[in-house]
């Protein structure tokens, strides 16, 4: 399905935050302000050396992400938006999206952002109970992220998403259905609800290997999960992937080019990108790509060309995220192999488990299949 | 002419309890021959198989020729044949010492005797084999090398004052051992001008020259060219090449004559036509008869051996072929299991052996196994008259067709210190072995005998027997018969669905604790997957013991790493290598490693 688009993808990673959260296994470093500068300017470098690469093709989004973006001093961000615009074809109503802190907005940053053209804001919110929120090693108060919303609006965003995160330890139905509802009092469109997920590496995961991780309780979390789409779909909200919600129109760009496969290119210290063909990926090693860059290297740390059988499984697996399921169909003309030959018994299979259910041509996931996604993923890996 | 070179050949063979030290002084008789250099050496040259080193144990013969210049200046051939050291190869151990005038007997200067040393010592007693004792590790703290000595004396009867007492490990007193070969070990006094008769005490495969035959020439003599002929078998082959054995090669020599040690190579593809124990004579002047002992190894324990991946089945049965070409004494046949698809079920001399060649599959030929729960073979005579012998479980018929079943029956010895007597009397009861004596070796270590029946030892009894015992006992078992007992075919149900690679057969008083454990066990090992498994042990319709695996409510991933797509393929990879682990027995996924629970019921 590569080359089908002209459209890209940047991803912008600032690998910078005031504290690391204990759930988090980014990229990321808190401190390290001397880097800052040096980083930003990497990054403006970075984007300049592979504008070649993307050549005449059209920018529909851009993400920075993080890490706390948001923490940087807006000159830094105001650079490298710079850059994007000086190399990049970026399109008139190209979504620009970057990740927040409710902690981290003020005034200077969100009317800066608004001038170098960000039109979207994704907020880690995470929960709305400042007991859970000190839990997950959250630098900020709920307070705090009404605040925020309140001075964005201000500042003429409107496209905002807000990351909740439910199937945390200690937290209840109630804390849960409080999270939601602050969430949609605010009028935002966007919501991103995940589930806790604790990664080796991480704080929480070195208490679980120590034995002293209080596992919430599973049942509770699938109805945490559920009941979130349900009382969101009640006010609107379309479920269109696996973790995401969001009111008509407002579904993530850039996240949606992931999910279909479209091509994109990363920047920054371990950005993944995924470009012609191949998925490849910067060192997490910042030392190392800030020299690399300098010396006007790539800084890449893989490399994977995509064979067209890893292709297709690609889109099974990624596309099956998606609540509009895949189209075999399409896939078969796309990839010039017959899909529903190729996986008839596996999709008849899953149909059987009620993984999956098929209508015409497409194939979505049942609802129990949302909850079991990984077990209809694998069979296509 | 042929009396004096003979007077110049010593064949001995070593006979040692697991870790008494026999590889460690073979090297060391080898070294200080001279037949290598301690540099060349790698350690332990004799036991060349991973697992025999891993394990410090002797699995295959093997043979070895040292020059030794004695006292008198004369340098004699000394023929050091290897034996294996272990329950299962008892035959094998059988046929090195016939091919021997002399044993050493190493003797840990701390444990004293073994039941295994002891069942070869009368072995070798047998083959009145002159029996050089060998007083080892004599350096350590805890050696009793007087006590060690007399018990020897006592027990055996043999006169031990003089033994040696050495160091293998440290290299000290060897040279004693080696003078005491010389001087104690008859030559051997075979007639060269009679009609050929070699023994063959080992083989093995070479994809180049074929089956090696390794041989202790009685009688006569043979040259490559000649035609031999295997008696027992009637197989004929050219020889096409013969000689002696150095470590780590073979030089070829133009005859093998009467008391000599060594290989023929004579282009045989199979090695179940080289069968340890046969005598080669040959076809020009044949023997009348040949050598007494001749015996088919029989398998005693038998396994289901299947590929974790189906895909892998053709390799697996490759695999099987070529283990078979150096071991005529694994058998294997192909089944097919509801459960695990197509395999093979194996047959082994032993619990070792078979742990040996499921080793040797998955190391050697980097093959991912399961293995089913290792079963005797049953005799059942059917309410018709028909006579059945079972090697597999499943195979089991209706109870209504069956009038009589048996099992078979071995005698145990278990040698031990008294002061562990009762706690293993319990276990045999509890395993219901008979009791048939005690007999003291010393004041503080006698000899259980026991008759018991082989499904029971083939499950953990070794290890029960070894932690019952802090290690000390050991255990020495011969097939006795087959005896009428009340047996019965345990399932296992997952599901509802019986599980036949699971199914084992135990008798009717142990069952319902045997299925409650198994169910337990089952529990442990199975993974809580997207629906509740009731697991159910049951006995024809009736469940004697239950218990339930919990479903699991979601495996999903949640986040999106800024596109780091690679990293959730990887995940995904990790998880289907793990569910390629698993066996689909209906809807359950089943691990590999619960097939081979009902080994380790711990009870």
């Amino acid at each position: 399905m590569t080359g089908m688009s002209n459209d890209i993808g940047l991803y912008i990673h600032i690998p910078f935050c005031a504290g690391k959260c204990r759930y988090c296994d980014f990229v990321s470093w808190s401190g390290m302000e001397d880097a800052w500068e040096p980083y930003a300017g990497a990054v403006a470098r970075e984007l300049e050396q592979k504008s070649q690469m993307a050549g005449q093709r059209r920018v529909v989004s851009v993400f920075i992400g993080g890490g706390t973006p948001s923490i940087l001093p807006h000159g830094f961000i105001m650079r490298i938006m710079k850059a994007v615009r000086e190399h990049y074809d970026i399109i008139p109503d190209a979504e620009i999206t970057i990740e927040a802190n409710p902690g981290t907005l003020d005034h200077e940053r969100l009317g800066a952002y608004r001038e170098a053209g960000i039109n979207r804001l994704s907020i880690g919110l995470q929960a709305y109970q400042d007991r859970l929120l000190e839990f997950l090693g959250r630098i900020h108060t709920a307070r705090q992220f009404d605040e925020a919303v309140f001075i964005a609006r201000e500042h003429g965003f409107s496209n905002i998403n807000a990351d909740i995160i439910f199937g945390i330890p200690y937290q209840t139905m109630e804390d849960w259905l409080e999270t939601i509802s602050r969430v949609l009092s605010c009028g935002i469109p966007h919501v991103s609800c995940y589930s806790l997920t604790v990664e080796e590496g991480t704080r929480f995961g070195r208490m679980r290997q120590a034995g002293c991780w209080p596992e919430p309780d599973e049942d509770l979390e699938r109805r945490m999960y559920w009941t979130a789409v349900e009382v969101l779909g009640k006010d609107g909200f379309e479920q269109y992937e696996i973790s995401n919600l969001a009111k008509p129109h407002y579904r993530c760009r850039h996240n949606m080019n992931y999910w279909l496969r479209g091509d994109y290119l990363g920047f920054g210290v371990a950005a993944h990108s995924f470009f012609n063909g191949a998925r490849f990926a910067n060192t997490p090693d910042l030392k190392l790509y800030l020299e690399s860059v300098d010396r006007g290297n790539a800084a890449l740390s893989e490399y994977y060309h995509i064979s067209n059988d890893e292709a297709l499984s690609e889109s099974m697996i990624l596309g099956l995220r998606l609540t509009g399921g895949v189209d075999i169909d399409t896939l078969s003309s796309v990839y010039g192999t017959d899909v529903r030959k190729r996986y008839g018994k596996k999709l008849a299979d899953l149909a059987e488990r009620e993984l999956v259910e098929l209508n015409g041509s497409v194939v979505r996931l049942t609802k129990r299949g949302m909850d079991f996604a990984n077990q209809v993923f694998v069979e296509f890996i | 002419m042929s009396g004096e070179r003979q007077k110049k050949i010593r064949n001995f063979c070593i006979i040692a309890h697991i870790d008494h030290g026999k590889s460690t002084l073979a090297d060391r008789l080898l070294e200080m021959t001279g037949s290598l250099t301690e540099r060349e050496m790698e350690e332990q040259v004799l036991d060349d198989m991973d697992i025999e080193r891993e394990r410090g144990i002797t699995i295959k013969a093997r043979a070895v020729r040292m020059v030794y210049k004695g006292d008198d200046g004369e340098e004699y051939i000394l023929n050091l044949i290897d034996t294996p050291g272990h329950v299962d190869f008892n035959y094998e151990v059988s046929r090195s010492i016939a091919a021997c005038e002399g044993a050493v007997l190493v003797v840990d200067a701390s444990q004293g005797i073994e039941a295994q040393t002891l069942a070869n010592v009368y072995l070798a007693l047998e083959h009145n084999l002159e029996i050089i004792p060998v007083i080892n590790k004599i350096d350590l703290p805890s050696a009793r090398p007087e006590e060690v000595i007399r018990e020897i004396e006592d027990v055996i009867g043999l006169e031990a004052h003089d033994a040696p007492l050495i160091s293998a490990k440290n290299g000290i007193n060897i040279d004693s051992v080696l003078k005491k070969i010389v001087s104690c070990i008859p030559a051997p006094r075979g007639d060269e001008d009679a009609p050929l008769r070699a023994l063959i005490f080992d083989s093995l495969y070479d994809t180049y020259k074929g089956v090696i035959a390794y041989v202790r020439v009685m009688e006569g003599s043979v040259s490559p060219g000649q035609v031999i002929r295997m008696m027992h078998t009637g197989k004929e082959y050219t020889v096409t090449e013969l000689g002696y054995m150095s470590p780590g090669r073979h030089i070829p020599s133009d005859a093998l004559r009467a008391g000599e040690v060594g290989y023929i190579c004579a282009s045989i593809k199979d090695v179940r036509n080289c069968r340890v124990g046969d005598t080669i004579t040959l076809v020009s002047n044949p023997a009348a008869e040949p050598l007494p002992g001749y015996k088919k190894a029989v398998p005693m324990v038998f396994c289901g051996i299947y590929p974790a991946d189906g895909a892998d089945y053709n390799d697996l049965k490759d695999s099987l072929e070529k283990l078979q070409l150096n071991d005529a004494s694994l058998m294997f046949e192909p089944e097919s299991s509801a459960a695990l698809g197509l395999g093979f079920r194996c047959g082994f001399l032993g619990l070792l052996h078979m742990e040996v060649i499921q080793e040797r599959l998955e190391r050697e030929y980097n093959l991912d196994i399961v293995t089913t729960a290792p079963s005797v073979i049953y005799r059942i005579t059917k309410t018709n008259g028909e006579v059945i012998y079972l090697d597999n479980p499943t195979n089991m018929p209706d109870p209504t067709e069956i009038a009589v079943m048996e099992e078979p029956v071995v005698k145990a010895s278990i040698m031990t210190p008294t002061e562990y007597v009762g706690s293993i009397m319990e276990l045999c009861q509890d395993r219901r072995g008979t009791f048939l004596g005690m007999e003291y070796l010393e004041a503080t270590r006698v000899i259980l005998s026991y008759e018991m029946p082989l499904n029971e030892i083939i499950y953990d009894f070794f290890d029960a027997l070894k932690s019952r015992s802090r290690g000390y006992a050991s255990l020495d078992y011969e097939l006795t018969g087959y005896k009428e007992s009340k047996l019965v075919k345990l399932d296992i149900r997952l599901n509802g669905e019986v599980v036949d690679a699971l199914s084992f057969i135990v008798h009717a008083d142990k069952a319902y604790a045997r299925g409650r454990r198994m169910a337990e066990k089952l529990k442990e090992t199975i993974p809580r997957q997207m629906f509740e498994i009731p697991i159910q042990a049951c006995i024809g319709s009736k469940i004697i013991a239950r218990e339930t695996v919990k479903a699991y409510r979601k495996d999903v991933l949640a986040k999106c790493y800024g596109g780091d797509i690679t990293r959730k393929k990887k995940l995904l990879e990790k998880q289907k290598e793990g569910k390629k682990r698993m066996r689909q027995v209906g809807t359950v996924e089943i691990p590999q490693e619960a097939f081979m629970s009902v080994l380790k019921l711990d009870m």
